[in-house]
């Protein structure tokens, strides 16, 4: 179990990581899936050491690649409009946002 | 005829009202109006004389409330008395008299209808005063006297002289109305009534304290004083002088100012009740008296030498009642014949005075001044004005037997027993009659002294001469009915009901007479023949000349001492109004604001200074943190991850988090410095384009 | 009683004002005649109720028309309860009468027409509910009512210094205001039950009341109603507000609103604090005595004319205050009532004429003036006429009411009375001086017919408007019994009241 969960904190570290440091707005996404998956990797190892006989943790992990998928949907849009409007996709540029 | 007396003030007031409201535009119209109003009102007034001769001096009353009050009951209504009818008829009689006159003096002047309207107006108010029953209706009528006198001298008020004279008539008067009001609420006090009847019941029953008399006396006698312009409110009569000639013969000589007189003569009661106010009144009469005979002496002007022997005769009748009133005080069966002969000279003063005032109209309508200096020889150009003027001139002087012969006796008469008064009533006997003949031989006879004017001259109109002869007529003749042989005459006739007659007393006629003469002897010396040139006379007594010609200054006095003070007075009441009542409420006001300034001030920087503070406080610290929000995804991720570590780093060691802490904040401000330093590096604020 | 007159009264101008708050602006005869309109009805209410009244209940000292006491706060015991006797009805006729007549007097403002015709009804509203409120909180309500309409249209359409005038008028009357609000919440919690029944108080308080007490109420209601009518020394806002108003404004000020002060001390601390009154009835007489010599020698050396106007006024009200002393005389009283009336027709009319000078000349100065006379004789007339009604001549109102006051003063028996009005009666002559002059140094005299000679007659609209205050000061002058009987069974009552 322990192997898995090392896994998981990795890969969560990774996409930190990547979310910290990558100035590519698609590149800060795609740290995000990382994220994502460190987390169902999470679920899948719980639900299979803890509690195997019901399927919560599954049905969990099911529903984050669901979330997963439309958020990726949303952020794809949102820096599809990001590049038309600032010819560019550099996060550190996209501080309008600021007081 | 006797119960509708109160017509008789009504038909002037109808005519008054009609010329204002209907008639103005047409003249002619208004001044027959006004005319054919006062005829009916002598018709009616001889038919009222001879129902009270038929009454032996009952009187007659009849009343309507006014308002009843518990305190007083004014009520309006008539009191017809022998007295009353004479006055009915002499003030009818002359003012019908001068309405005619009117048509001739005032003619083509452009306020014509509103003349005979004012004069129908003076004629209600004359008659509503003779007629009233009460001291509150009679007061009413003083006052409405005093108002049509004011119009009447400023009639011309584009003069300001007449608007001058109509104010100072007007006030002096009534400085006098002032102590008449004051009287009157005595009597309203002491007595509960104004009724003549009923206060004269009270009076004489003694329901009224002496003391309180003599102050009533004294209060009503003031009202006298300034209608009947006596010391020291003289002043007003000859100023009032600027009005039309008629109205000074009908106000200022006949009618109006014998109102005083005829108070007087109808409060005699008061008067007989205390001696102290009959000895004032008959003092002030005197020196008004010879005050105002001593200045007609010089005076050059016509009608103020006859205004000036207007006040001097009105003096005359007002000592004569007070010498009654004080004989009778001292001693009830006294027979003083000051009652009678102030009455009596009232009514034949009135005719020759209204005479006198009419031929000086005449005069200066024909010669266009008043100046007697530049008269002289008018006599041979206005037959009749002269020869009525002369016969008024011996009435007045007192020359048998025309009728100011029997009054003026009277008066003298009734100061038997008082040498002093006698010997200055046959002073200014003898003084009357010098200066009456001065103003007619300078007027009349002699050289003509100003050529052009004499070319001018001319006899006035009938409408003008008529009256003249008719009053001249009744110079004559009025004073038969007051002959001492009578013994129906008029000195039994005005002591309601109780027989007081007097035989003659031929030594006083003879006397009187002689000085009367003399007095017109000496101005015939000096004027006529000019044995005595008057020059001579004038350089030899020059400060007592000065003194006279200024009226013993009186004006000049009052204007020091009473007008100018007072309206400085006036001025510093303003000031002070202006300034210090009002600069206290201002001040208030300023003190009010300059408080709320301060405390405006502890507003600003201590109230709202803690409130501001705060929000100094907020606004620095979001200084500071504003940089926290820098807009900056990957920041704000930062820093949700460094706070999730934080947290799972206090929950396993609490210790180490301080460390952990220590640490973040250390690379946070470094990290921050770092920014500060380069502060717009990276930023892109310009507007999306495209 | 069916027919609720008295609220007719009050809210009929109230009803008008919020009508005219829907018409056009810019339609001004529109907005003219509507007040008119509106200020005619009450009027001739006013006229009706003084009729009825007259004939069937002036015989006696009872109120009519009661309206109420209808629970308005019941929390404070206040109540809507209205009623007239003797003394309100002939405010109300002459509040009526003067309303009217102003609003047609001011047809010529053209400015802000609407909100000077707004302003004037709710000021209608405000008069007449202060003579019919029997309830302490409704008189109060009033009375403040009464203010915020003086203040604009004082201070909107008024003269140069317009906005001082109406700060002034309006903190002084406020500053007095708070003093009777003292006085009323003093006599309301005394009372047990507390009560704030005007009429249940005049028969309770002076039980209740110590002597102490009594003379600080006083005092404190005295002060309120002396700034309103104004007794000396509190007069000063009044030349400032008169003269900064406008005519008609001016002719309400003097016409009503002075009455409010001697309507209140009639109506509430006289009867109602007997006791005070006798103890502070010569320093009122000293005051009312002040007041006529005072005003009457500052009016002598004014130089505006309706300055001298105003400044008679301080004058004339001082009789009323002379009468009041001399509580004890129902003559005195009535003479007040009569004063009050007269004083409103005549400094009324008074303003009524200044004013048309003013518009045509534009200028008071009665040095600029001399000789009007020969060109404007039928201004001249009813100059004359005002004047000497102001000054007292027998045959006008003036004349009945100062020798009522005089006489009732002079006999009420009250120790240094008979002094103090003989002092008094020298206001007569000073009236005479400062009338006279004004009337020769502007009417008489030489005309100057390069500046004035464009002047014209007044017209008829103005004459229209001011004759019918010239009758009834001549009627009131002729025939003042039906007045005084009107009054009489009223003030006889008061007077008992006062004896307490």
């Amino acid at each position: 179990m322990l192997q898995y969960l090392a896994l998981a904190a990795i890969l969560f570290a990774i996409g930190i990581f990547g979310v910290l440091t990558r100035r590519n707005a698609i590149g800060i996404l795609m740290s995000l899936e990382l994220m994502f998956n460190a987390v169902n990797i999470n679920l899948v190892t719980f639900n299979k050491f803890i509690g195997p006989d019901n399927l919560v943790g599954q049905i969990f992990a099911i529903f984050v690649i669901v979330i997963a998928a439309a958020e990726a949907v949303v952020g794809l849009a949102i820096v599809l409009l990001l590049y038309r409007n600032w010819q560019g996709i550099d996060i550190g540029n996209i501080n309008i946002m600021k007081w | 005829m006797l119960e509708n007396a109160y017509l008789i003030p009504i038909y002037p007031l109808l005519a008054f009202v009609i010329i204002i409201f209907a008639t103005r535009w047409k003249e002619k119209l208004s001044s027959a109006i006004s005319i054919a109003a006062i005829l009916v009102a002598v018709i009616h007034s001889i038919f009222v004389m001879i129902a009270v001769i038929g009454r032996h001096g009952v009187p007659f009353e009849l009343s309507v409330p006014f308002i009843e009050h518990p305190l007083i009951s004014l009520e309006t209504g008539i009191f017809i008395d022998p007295l009353t009818a004479v006055m009915l008829l002499v003030v009818t009689i002359v003012s019908g008299c001068v309405q005619i006159y009117s048509l001739g003096y005032m003619h083509g002047d452009p306020r014509w209808s509103r003349y005979f309207s004012y004069l129908s107006l003076f004629t209600f108010s004359m008659l509503g005063l003779v007629v009233a029953n009460n001291f509150f209706m009679i007061f009413i009528f003083w006052e409405l006297v005093g108002l049509t006198s004011y119009l009447l001298i400023g009639f011309w008020f584009e003069k300001d002289s007449a608007s001058d004279a109509g104010k100072k008539a007007f006030i002096t008067t009534r400085i006098g109305d002032l102590g008449f009001i004051i009287g009157i609420l005595l009597l309203a006090t002491y007595a509960g009534t104004l009724n003549y009847q009923e206060v004269f019941t009270k009076v004489a029953d003694g329901a009224v304290p002496v003391g309180v008399l003599t102050m009533i006396g004294i209060f009503i006698f003031c009202g006298a004083v300034g209608k009947s312009a006596q010391f020291p409110l003289h002043v007003w009569l000859p100023d009032a002088m600027e009005g039309p000639t008629p109205v000074s013969a009908l106000i200022h000589a006949a009618t109006m100012v014998a109102a005083g007189v005829y108070l007087v003569a109808r409060s005699m009661t008061l008067f007989v009740g205390s001696a102290e106010a009959a000895m004032t009144v008959a003092v002030i009469g005197l020196i008004t008296s010879f005050m105002a005979a001593s200045i007609a002496l010089v005076q050059n002007d016509i009608k103020r030498v006859l205004a000036y022997s207007t006040v001097s005769q009105l003096g005359y009748m007002i000592m004569a009642l007070g010498l009654y009133g004080f004989d009778v005080a001292k001693d009830p069966h006294s027979h003083s014949v000051g009652y009678f002969a102030g009455t009596f000279h009232l009514m034949t003063h009135a005719f020759f005075k209204a005479l006198l005032f009419l031929g000086a109209g005449s005069v200066i309508h024909a010669v266009h001044t008043n100046d007697i200096q530049e008269m002289g020889g008018l006599s041979k150009k206005m037959k009749i004005t002269s020869l009525t003027f002369f016969i008024a001139s011996l009435s007045i002087a007192g020359i048998f037997p025309l009728s100011g012969f029997w009054s003026k006796d009277e008066i003298v008469a009734a100061t038997l027993g008082h040498p002093v008064f006698m010997f200055f009533t046959l002073l200014i006997a003898f003084i009357t009659a010098f200066y009456m003949f001065r103003l007619c031989f300078l007027t009349f006879t002699g050289k003509p002294r100003n050529q052009e004017r004499f070319d001018h001259a001319h006899e006035s109109p009938k409408t003008m001469t008529m009256p003249l002869m008719f009053l001249a007529f009744l110079s004559v003749f009025a004073g038969w009915v007051g002959m001492p042989w009578l013994s129906h005459g008029f000195s039994s006739f005005v002591y309601t009901g109780e027989l007081q007659h007097h035989g003659p007393n031929y030594i006083v006629m003879l006397v009187s007479t002689i000085v009367a003469v003399s007095g017109i002897g000496l101005a015939y010396t000096v004027y006529f023949k000019k044995k005595i040139s008057a020059d001579v006379l004038m350089e030899k007594f020059k400060p007592l000349y000065t003194l006279l010609l200024n009226k013993y200054y009186f004006d000049e006095i009052y204007d020091k001492v009473i007008i100018k003070p007072l309206l400085a007075f006036t001025r510093m009441m303003w000031w002070s109004d202006a300034n210090i009542i009002d600069g206290l409420v201002n001040f208030v006001g300023w003190f009010t604001i300059k408080w709320a300034d301060a405390k405006m001030l502890f507003d600003k920087y201590i109230i709202d200074g803690a409130v501001n503070g705060a929000g100094t406080v907020c606004m620095a610290a979001s200084w500071l943190f504003k940089y926290v929000q820098n807009g900056s995804v990957q920041f704000y991720t930062l820093v949700v991850i460094t706070s999730a570590v934080g947290v799972i780093i206090y929950k396993v060691t609490p210790e180490g988090f301080v460390y952990y802490f220590i640490g973040v904040v250390v690379v946070a401000l470094a990290r921050f410095l770092m920014k500060m330093n380069r502060p717009e590096e990276g930023n892109v604020e310009t507007e999306p384009e495209g | 009683m069916d027919f609720p007159v008295l609220s007719y009264l009050i809210f009929i101008p109230l009803i008008g004002a919020v009508f005219l708050l829907f018409l056009p602006k810019d339609k001004f005869g529109l907005i003219r005649w509507t007040s008119a309109f509106f200020s005619f009805v009450p009027m001739v209410l006013s006229f009706w109720l003084t009729y009825d009244y007259f004939f069937n209940f002036s015989q006696t000292a009872d109120f009519y028309y009661m309206e109420g006491p209808l629970s308005w706060i019941s929390l404070l015991n206040a109540n809507y309860f209205l009623g007239v006797d003797g003394i309100s009805v002939p405010m109300l006729f002459l509040t009526g009468l003067l309303s009217f007549i102003s609003i047609v007097a001011s047809f010529n403002i053209a400015v802000r027409v609407k909100e000077y015709f707004i302003f004037f009804l709710l000021l209608e509203t405000g008069m007449m509910g202060v003579f019919c409120a029997l309830d302490f909180f409704l008189f109060y309500v009033f009375w403040e009512v009464m203010l915020v309409p003086m203040y604009f249209l004082i201070g909107i359409w008024g003269g140069p210094r317009k906005e001082y005038a109406a700060i002034k008028f309006f903190l002084y009357t406020l500053f007095g205001s708070i003093f009777m609000l003292v006085a009323i919440l003093v006599l309301y919690f005394s009372s047990d039950p507390h009560t704030l029944n005007i009429l249940e108080l005049i028969q309770t308080a002076p039980g209740f009341l110590t002597h102490g007490l009594q003379l600080f109420c006083f005092v404190f209601f005295f002060i309120a109603f002396a700034i309103k009518v104004p007794v000396w020394p509190f007069h000063t806002w009044l030349p400032d507000a008169h003269v900064q108003a406008p005519t008609a404004v001016s002719v309400i000020l003097a016409g009503v609103l002075l009455k409010m002060g001697t309507y209140g001390m009639l109506r509430i601390s006289w009867p109602m604090l007997p006791e005070a009154t006798r103890y502070f009835a010569i320093p009122i007489a000293i005051l009312g005595l002040i007041g006529i010599i005072y005003g009457a020698l500052v009016s002598m050396a004014q130089t505006d004319l309706k300055k001298l106007v105003a400044y008679s006024s301080v004058s004339h009200m001082g009789y009323c205050m002379l009468s009041l002393g001399a509580f004890s005389s129902v003559t005195a009283i009535t003479g007040c009532m009569f004063q009050m009336v007269s004083h409103g027709l005549i400094t009324g009319a008074l303003f009524l004429l200044v004013g048309v000078l003013y518009d045509r000349a534009h200028t008071r100065e009665i040095a600029a003036f001399g000789g009007l006379g020969a060109k404007l004789p039928i201004y001249t007339g009813l100059m004359v006429l005002f004047s000497m009604a102001s000054l007292g001549l027998p045959g006008m109102s003036g004349f009945v009411s100062e020798f009522m006051v005089f006489i009732g003063a002079f006999g009420s028996g009250i120790p240094h009375f008979q002094l103090i009005t003989a002092l008094a009666v020298l206001g007569v002559v000073l009236t005479a001086g400062y009338m006279l002059r004004m009337v020769q140094r502007m009417l008489l005299g030489e005309f100057n017919k390069e500046k004035w000679g464009g002047l014209t007659e007044i017209n008829t609209r103005e004459l229209i408007i001011v004759s019918p205050l010239a009758l009834l000061t001549i009627a009131i002058g002729f025939f003042p019994a039906p007045l005084s009987d009107l009054m009489e069974a009223t003030i006889t009552n008061l007077v008992q009241l006062m004896a307490r």
